[in-house]
């Protein structure tokens, strides 16, 4: 378990976090840029030094500002990959890799070297030098490099950021492999709303170095008040779902959640597989009566709970289904108009269409997307 | 070819400037490493006290070198009764000057080296359990390796061709501190000394084009070597 409650001012910035990581598992540390997420994988690797506050993993202190305590870099233990890779260009790959791994001599045996070779389809690459590797590669070498120095826990700084859609997509899988086979916590830094949904299971939200919500990807990520973070237009709810039928004929699956059935796009999933779905606020629209007529599939009777004014023309509105709560984006004139108030009971309408599986917002976990 | 007056001039510029280039540059990879890595009050004047031989008439740094390191100078009268060391008119003196008056050159060719040095690459191998001393050996100094080359065929071409510093210091005494420069001088004052003159001018276009040749070959061949090319 990792955890940490740090604060720490400099000129222009200032950072204040606490939060737990489990033993084993992603938790993100998720916000825009500037947000301090960096700085604090930074200060849990050493490389930062807080001003004040506690950093503990797995029992052992690394930095206790009370006690004195400041563990340096080299015995922390901490796995650390960089956005930029920084593999060592005077090392062939195969040395990059065994650099962590010999001077872990002494700690407990972990990953070996063919392991971590194949985990990551790196087997190809030994005998070559980091520049004439692509992006995606140098990527790939990098984790490979961090997880043979036997880390006690995985950081990660956007390791995808510097990459493009198509090496992204080559990376994600061997991430989603690293996140279920290894026994490791890892802290994954990252501005993308796709990534976070793809690999985590907790999150920690960031805004201009507050911490403003901290929990599971489902509960946090569905908060209306994330706006800040994810953008008026993308907040939403996540729903973890499973598969309880597809239509061959029309190509669509049925979803079930907490609180309801989704009809979504086909999902490449076995029946009863878990599926992280999203639905975004602007895509959910209320109607007082049961809608007939409609070219809309997904009609929920859900209760409102509140109603929450924004900024210019919006209003959100948390509907309660079941024990899911969704989101819904109209305006404020609409408000007025259907007359809501909390407790009404009215439906909320999804079209199928807007949850696409080809959309970022809609992934599957454990499955390379295509 | 050449008279023994002159292969010994040769062989004397070649063995000062080796060793002058061999004991400075660890002390120009410790300067550089300070005027690189740190900042502490009057480091300004320690860099200008570093660069200072470069810019000063070489005349001027032979006399200093003369008045501290001379027989009767500051620090030379105790060289001389406690160690037995004698600067004037030797060899040893001789690579003394060279060094000085390279060490400025050595120093900023390694400076640059090490400021090209991408301490993102010092952290990682941090992260990755090596020491501070661990990633300056393995990581630091073979990213450096150009730049320290460099700077020591640098301070080797200008200790061969050092001339004022060394003959206000040492003076010009055959077989001991008449280099290639300081011999090229004498011919200039003897009356037949014109064909040793041109032979010795010749000798030295040829090592300084070697000298460069060779900077080029191994920058080439260690830039490709650390993955640089």
């Amino acid at each position: 378990m990792i955890e940490v409650d740090i604060q720490l001012a400099r000129p222009g910035f200032s950072l204040a976090s606490a939060f737990t990581a489990p033993g084993a598992g992603v938790t993100a540390l998720f916000g825009r840029s500037g947000a301090g997420k960096t700085t604090i994988i930074q200060a849990v690797a050493g490389v930062v030094r807080p001003d004040r506050g506690r950093i503990v993993v797995d029992g052992e202190t690394y930095f206790d500002s009370a006690a004195g305590i400041d563990v340096p870099i080299e015995r922390r233990r901490a796995g650390y990959v960089f956005q930029d890779a920084r593999l060592f260009p005077h090392m062939s790959v195969e040395r990059n890799l065994r650099y962590g791994q010999r001077r872990a001599r002494g700690a407990d045996a972990g990953i070996g070297f063919d392991a971590v070779v194949e985990l990551l389809g790196i087997g190809h690459l030994l005998g070559r030098r980091p520049h004439t590797l692509s992006g995606g590669e140098k990527q790939r070498v990098a984790i490979g490099r961090a997880l043979l120095s036997q880390p006690r826990l995985l950081l990660m700084d956007e390791p995808l950021a510097a990459l493009d859609a198509a090496r992204k997509a080559e990376i994600l899988p061997y991430l989603e492999r690293l996140r279920d086979e290894m026994k490791l916590p890892i802290l994954y830094v990252s501005h993308s709303l796709e990534e976070v949904l793809r690999l985590s299971d907790r999150v920690v939200a960031l805004k201009d170095g507050q911490q403003i919500a901290e929990g599971s990807v489902t509960e946090v990520m569905s908060r209306a008040d994330m706006q800040p973070v994810i953008g008026r237009f993308d907040i939403g709810t996540v729903l973890d779902c499973t598969v309880a039928r597809h239509d061959a004929a029309y190509d669509l699956s049925t979803l079930v959640f907490p609180g309801g059935e989704l009809r979504v796009p086909r999902v490449e999933a076995p029946l009863g597989g878990a599926v992280r779905a999203r639905v975004r606020a602007r895509d959910v629209a209320i109607a007082l009566a049961q809608p007939v007529d409609v070219s809309v599939s997904n009609l929920l009777p859900v209760v409102v709970e509140a109603i929450t004014p924004g900024e210019g023309p919006y209003a959100d509105v948390a509907l309660v289904a079941g024990s899911t709560r969704l989101i819904s984006s109209v305006t404020r004139e609409s408000v007025l108009r259907l007359g809501l108030v909390p407790g009404q009971a009215v439906w909320a309408m999804i079209k199928t269409v807007a949850v696409d599986s080809r959309s970022p917002d809609f992934t599957v976990p454990g499955e390379p997307s295509s | 070819m050449l008279t023994p007056e002159e292969w010994t001039a040769v062989q004397l510029s070649l063995k000062v400037a080796f060793w002058a280039t061999f004991w400075s540059l660890p002390f120009a990879l410790a300067t550089a490493m300070v005027l690189a890595r740190t900042s502490f009050p009057g480091k300004s004047l320690f860099d200008g006290i570093v660069y200072l031989p470069l810019v000063l008439p070489k005349v001027v740094v032979g006399y200093l070198l003369l008045i501290t390191l001379g027989a009767r100078g500051y620090l030379g009268q105790y060289l001389a009764e406690w160690f037995n060391i004698r600067l004037i008119f030797t060899t040893a003196g001789a690579t003394v000057a060279a060094a000085v008056i390279s060490f400025p050159l050595t120093v900023n060719a390694i400076r640059l080296a090490l400021e090209a040095v991408d301490r993102g690459l010092e952290t990682a191998a941090r992260t990755l359990g090596a020491s501070r001393l661990d990633v300056f050996l393995t990581i630091t100094l073979p990213l450096m390796l150009p730049g320290i080359l460099s700077g020591a065929l640098l301070s080797i071409a200008s200790a061969l061709g050092e001339f004022g510093a060394t003959i206000t210091f040492v003076s010009n005494v055959e077989g001991q501190t008449r280099t290639i420069p300081l011999a090229i001088y004498s011919a200039t004052h003897m009356t037949d000394g014109d064909a040793m003159a041109a032979r010795l001018t010749v000798v030295s276009i040829v090592l300084a084009l070697a000298a460069l040749l060779l900077a080029n070959l191994a920058d080439r061949r260690i830039r490709t070597l650390i993955g640089r090319a």
